[in-house]
C-alpha cells in the first residue's frame, strides 16, 4: 500500500527586530519577485508584515538585532518557545552589531550623555517611565541568551542570501551561503 | 631523488629545512595562515596552519617537514579546528565589521568566509580597547588587535623602530606603543614603514582613505584568500 500523501502545508514564518534597524526586513523585502514564490510556501504569524503582536507557535523564527533591553529578552524567549527553527538573521544578531558599540562604556553615562547633556538640553533627565523596558548593562548578540539553530550574517545579509538561506531550509536541506553570499559587512 | 611527504594523500616534495606550511604552498596547496609572513622566522601564534602530521598537531609553519610523513589539512576536522580557533579570536577583540575600513580586505575575515563561520558562538568578551588617533598619517584601533606581532616584527626587524610591543598576559595581553606616553605621535613611526602595511586585519589604517574604494568591490569581495595566496606564490 503505497503511502497516505501528506497534504501540502504551508511553513508557518514569524520575524522581528530586536536591537535592530530594520535594515535586514528590507533586505528580505529584497528578495523582490521571489516574495510571490515565498508566499505560496509560507504564511506569516507575528512579523512587521501582518503587524500581529504576539508570537504563536511557527516553524521559523527570524530574529534580527541584538539583545539589549528587558523587553527584547522576553521577546526573544517568546519566539524560541514558539519556533521549531530560529535563526539569527544580520550582524546585530550574530554579533551584537552596532548597538554593542556602547558596551565599552557604562550604561549610566551612556543614559546621562543622551538624557542630560546633550547640547541644547534644558532640564533633562534620564527615562523612568515603568513602561519603558530595562536597558540592559550590555548589548547581547541573541545566541548569548537563547539556544539558537541557524546564523546568517551580514549588514544586512543580502536579498540573495536571505533567498538561498531560506529555499534551503524549506526544501529540507542545511542552508549553506556559498559563492560569496557570506559576508560579514 | 627529491624528500616527499603526503600532505592530505597528495605527494608534496620538500628540501631539507623547509617547513610543511612553505613545502605545501609551493607545491600549489593551500594552508592557512594569519601571524605567518615569508619575510620572517614563524611566530606560531595564530594556529590557522594547525595541520596534524603523523598523528599530532602542529603547526605547519614551524614545523619542518619529513620525510614519508602523512598530514592531514584541508579535512572536515581540521577545518572545524580552525573555524573554532577564528571563533575564540573573534569574541576576544570587538570585530565589528560593518564600520571596519579594513572590511572586505581583512584576513581574518577572509578566512571566516573560507571556513564558512557563520557565528562566533562562544561569549563574546567586549574588552575595552580605546583607539589612538593621535599619529597624523596613521590610525591604531586595537579593538581588532590578534596579537600577530607582525608590526612588532617589522619595525624592529626591517624598519629598525621597534615601534610596537605586546605587553601582558593571557586576556590581558594587548598591543601597546613604544613611547612614554603611549601614543603613536611620539614615536618615530611613519607611513611608508613596513610595519605601517603588514596588518592582517584593521589595526593600522592610513588616515583619509577610509572607504574610497567600496565593500562589495575589495579583494576578498571578489576573490577567496585561498586563491588569491596560491596566486602570489606562482608569482
Amino acid at each position: 500500500m503505497s503511502p497516505t500523501p501528506v497534504p501540502a502545508r504551508k511553513l508557518r514564518v514569524a520575524t522581528t527586530s530586536l536591537a535592530g534597524c530594520f535594515g535586514c526586513h528590507m533586505s528580505f523585502l529584497d528578495i523582490d519577485e521571489h516574495l510571490f514564490e515565498l508566499v505560496e510556501l509560507v504564511e506569516f504569524d507575528r512579523s512587521p508584515l501582518t503587524d500581529i503582536k504576539d508570537v504563536g507557535p511557527c516553524d521559523i523564527g527570524l530574529i534580527e538585532g541584538g539583545v539589549c533591553n528587558a523587553e527584547n529578552v522576553h521577546v526573544l524567549r517568546e519566539f524560541r518557545r514558539n519556533c521549531k527553527t530560529l535563526i539569527a538573521l544580520g550582524a546585530c544578531a550574530v554579533n551584537g552589531g552596532l548597538p554593542a558599540q556602547r558596551n565599552h562604556l557604562p550604561l549610566s553615562e551612556c543614559l546621562r550623555e543622551v538624557y542630560q547633556f546633550r547640547p541644547g538640553l534644558e532640564n533633562g533627565q534620564i527615562p523612568n517611565d515603568p513602561e519603558l523596558p530595562l536597558p540592559l548593562d550590555k548589548v547581547r548578540p541573541i545566541h548569548e541568551v537563547v539556544r539558537v539553530d541557524y546564523f546568517l550574517p551580514g549588514c544586512p545579509p543580502s536579498g540573495p542570501a536571505i533567498w538561498k538561506f531560506l529555499t534551503d531550509l524549506i526544501a529540507g536541506r542545511t542552508p549553506r551561503l556559498a559563492n560569496g553570499l557570506l559576508h560579514y559587512d | 631523488m627529491t624528500k616527499q611527504f603526503l600532505l592530505d594523500g597528495q605527494p608534496v616534495p620538500f628540501e631539507d629545512g623547509q617547513t610543511i606550511l612553505e613545502a605545501a604552498r609551493k607545491a600549489g596547496h593551500y594552508i592557512p595562515s594569519l601571524c605567518w609572513h615569508q619575510d620572517f622566522p614563524p611566530h606560531g601564534s595564530c594556529k590557522l596552519c594547525i595541520v596534524k602530521a603523523a598523528g599530532r598537531h602542529v603547526s605547519a609553519c614551524a614545523t619542518p617537514a619529513k620525510e614519508g610523513w602523512e598530514v592531514e589539512s584541508n579535512t572536515p576536522e581540521m577545518n572545524g579546528e580552525r573555524r573554532g580557533l577564528l571563533q575564540m579570536l573573534f569574541v576576544e577583540g570587538n570585530h565589528f565589521c560593518p564600520s571596519c575600513e579594513k572590511s572586505g580586505n581583512c584576513e581574518l575575515q577572509a578566512l571566516g568566509y573560507e571556513y564558512e563561520m557563520l557565528t562566533p558562538r562562544f561569549r563574546h568578551f567586549f574588552p575595552e580597547r580605546p583607539v589612538d588617533a593621535s599619529h597624523p598619517d596613521m590610525l591604531l584601533d586595537f579593538n581588532r588587535c590578534i596579537f600577530c606581532e607582525l608590526c612588532v616584527r617589522a619595525s624592529r626587524d626591517v624598519d629598525g623602530k621597534s615601534v610596537f610591543a605586546l605587553t601582558g598576559r593571557g586576556i590581558h595581553k594587548h598591543l601597546t606603543v613604544n613611547a612614554e606616553s603611549g601614543r603613536l605621535a611620539d614615536t618615530d613611526f611613519s607611513k611608508d614603514d613596513l610595519a605601517a602595511r603588514i596588518c592582517p586585519v584593521g589595526v593600522i589604517l592610513p588616515k583619509g582613505r577610509g572607504f574610497a574604494v567600496p565593500i562589495g568591490e575589495r579583494t576578498f569581495d571578489t576573490e577567496t584568500i585561498r586563491s588569491k595566496t596560491l596566486k602570489e606564490e606562482e608569482s
